[in-house]
């Protein structure tokens, strides 16, 4: 299958992504490339195997909700892209 | 050349415990040798500073029993430090200061460790040659505008340049092997599950593992003791019994039988290469190892399925990049526009490619087809694995198909470049362990890798098998200092 410029538009909407037009023709070529790469999976059939989630043999283990850094609140709101001083400043992100 | 920078870890370590070497000077040495080569672009954050005094504090106090006593060590910039900016050579994470460390890090500073600084490598570690890193492209040591291969470029570099005896790196599909295998080093792909994942920025997270990057194989074998261990934090770490992996080292390898799997002679592999192989298979011979020919049928299949399932845990893992708690955030006209821009603006180009493939697999309609697809795929090809260990011990294969390519050489074909990584990534799909060893160089002097895959938590196995071939190849790396 091909990748179109509207698929291309829609995946970096879906991927909440800008892309202009002369980037989206790019990735349309690159796109359309790594998928024909990919599709060589087509040619097994894999019509009875069971899907490998993880190869890690593991049981997921309960911890106890314990604190383990204590204030570092200054050092956390460091890191938030506006300069604040006691909160999290942030765009409004629930309707 | 200063005696120091030639010294292997093990001898380092050695010469801190006797007193003949202070970590002071061995650091400076490091560090001197670090300052006179800006031309590699290998630092994105350099802790030169805190780390001499650091190495002051270790000479006044020294604790000789730890195994890593008093030496500097440069890592990658995936890793977080604590207080100390850890930016994946990501703009979206440019001014990213954890408040935490990862246990990878912490190991190697609870065993004596001192920080030099963080390595540059490609963005987010997608890329195999340190082309796609927003602090700029990394120079081999082996030539100028020769790529180290990546995604642990700067960590490949740093190695083998000596601005640094040891370094960590970590290996989704191949970014610690094959810029080992590009720069004459030595790099281990660990079990998934050895080593933990906790602090380390999140790529692909069911083949994401990290491992030591090093000069020889008893230095790899340290370190390897030194970073591996369980860990709570992570729900993937494995609660295995470690093993003295340095002390267990063997030169001894009779008897053991090594696969040579023919669906790695891909079409088109250069009589170079082939050279190499078959000089690693005598090898193997007259160390009285039984070479067998095996089959891992589904291994053409490992590249493309890497390639759904990579992007789509990418993907993913990236969503958290939004621009409202951390991070880069530009300005957009309403949240949507908001997020689309510090997306768009934040991340380089390989990066948003990836995460379009991943988004466009996993998006519904085509997430059975594709992702679904991939998952069985992986499911066959650790199936041709686990065949193929009810026969041998171990498996040799070259570590690249090819030597290190020009900067510039594959950036405008994304195909070309994924292609570097044919000969790694079925190791990570089936979460086992291998090690690239430098093994010979091509007719311009590059270096040349050879890989040994093992079993599961076999690493000891691989380990030894690289070390009684290391001792027969006497590899020597052709570095000239270019650029100083």
């Amino acid at each position: 299958m091909t990748i179109d410029l509207k698929t291309v538009k829609h995946i970096s909407k879906l991927s909440r992504i800008s892309v202009d037009e002369e980037k989206a023709k790019k990735l349309e070529k690159d796109l359309n490339s790594i998928f024909k790469f990919i599709e060589k999976l087509n040619q097994l059939n894999t019509g009875k195997v069971d899907p490998l989630t993880s190869v890690a043999d593991t049981v997921l283990q309960l911890r106890k909700d314990e604190i383990k850094s204590l204030n570092i609140r200054d050092q956390i709101l460091k890191n938030s892209p506006e300069d604040n001083k006691d909160f999290f400043v942030v765009p409004k992100v629930v309707e | 050349m200063n005696g120091i920078l030639d010294l292997t870890l093990v001898k380092l370590v050695e010469k801190i415990k006797n007193r003949e070497l202070s970590s002071e000077e061995v650091t400076k040495t490091f560090i001197d040798r670090s300052q006179k080569s800006k031309k590699l672009n290998v630092y994105i954050t350099e802790n030169f500073d805190k780390a001499l005094e650091e190495a002051k504090n270790f000479d006044q106090k020294p604790d000789f029993k730890k195994k890593l006593a008093g030496i500097p060590i440069a890592v990658k910039d995936l890793f977080c430090t604590k207080d100390l900016k850890t930016t994946a050579a990501s703009k979206i994470l440019e001014n990213f200061i954890p408040t935490y460390e990862s246990t990878i890090t912490d190991n190697l500073w609870k065993e004596g460790g001192i920080l030099l600084g963080k390595l540059n490598c490609d963005e987010f570690a997608m890329g195999s040659s340190n082309e796609t890193s927003y602090f700029g492209n990394v120079q081999s040591p082996l030539g100028a505008n020769l790529v180290p291969g990546g995604s642990s470029g700067g960590s490949a570099s740093a190695l083998a340049a000596n601005l640094t005896p040891i370094t960590i790196g970590t290996d989704t599909g191949g970014s610690i092997r094959q810029p080992a295998s590009f720069t004459g080093t030595v790099g281990l792909k660990p079990t998934y599950g050895s080593c933990s994942r906790y602090g380390i920025v999140a790529f692909a997270s069911s083949l994401d593992q990290a491992g030591p990057m090093t000069k020889d194989v008893k230095d790899c074998s340290l370190l390897f003791e030194v970073i591996s261990s369980y860990d709570k934090k992570d729900s993937t770490s494995v609660d295995f019994k470690r093993g003295n992996y340095l002390n267990n080292l063997t030169n001894s390898i009779k008897g053991k039988k090594i696969g040579i799997p023919k669906e790695y002679r891909v079409d088109g592999m250069s009589k170079e290469i082939e050279e190499l192989w078959q000089k690693g298979v005598n090898i193997l011979k007259d160390a009285g190892a039984e070479v067998i020919d095996i089959s891992l049928p589904n291994t053409s299949y490992a590249l493309p399925a890497y390639y759904i399932v990579a992007p789509a845990e990418a993907s993913s893992n990236l969503a958290r990049y939004d621009g409202v708690k951390y991070g880069f955030r530009a300005k957009g006209d309403n949240l949507i526009d908001m997020y689309e821009k510090t997306r768009s603006e934040g991340f380089g180009n390989e990066v948003k490619r990836r995460i379009m493939i991943g988004t466009y697999v996993l998006s519904s309609g085509y997430y059975d087809a594709y992702y679904l697809k991939a998952q069985k795929v992986r499911r066959l090809i650790k199936n041709d694995f686990d065949d193929a260990y009810k026969k041998v011990d171990a498996i040799l294969t070259p570590s690249t198909p090819n030597s290190a390519f020009k900067i510039g050489e594959k950036t405008n074909d994304p195909v070309s470049m994924y292609l570097n990584d044919i000969f790694t990534v079925p190791v990570n799909l089936a979460g086992i362990p291998a090690i690239s060893i430098p093994a010979g160089h091509d007719s311009n002097g590059l270096p040349l890798g050879l890989q040994i895959i093992g079993k599961a938590f076999d690493e000891q196995n691989i380990l030894n098998i690289a070390f009684s071939m290391e001792q027969q190849i006497k590899f020597k790396n052709k570095i000239t200092d270019w650029w100083i």
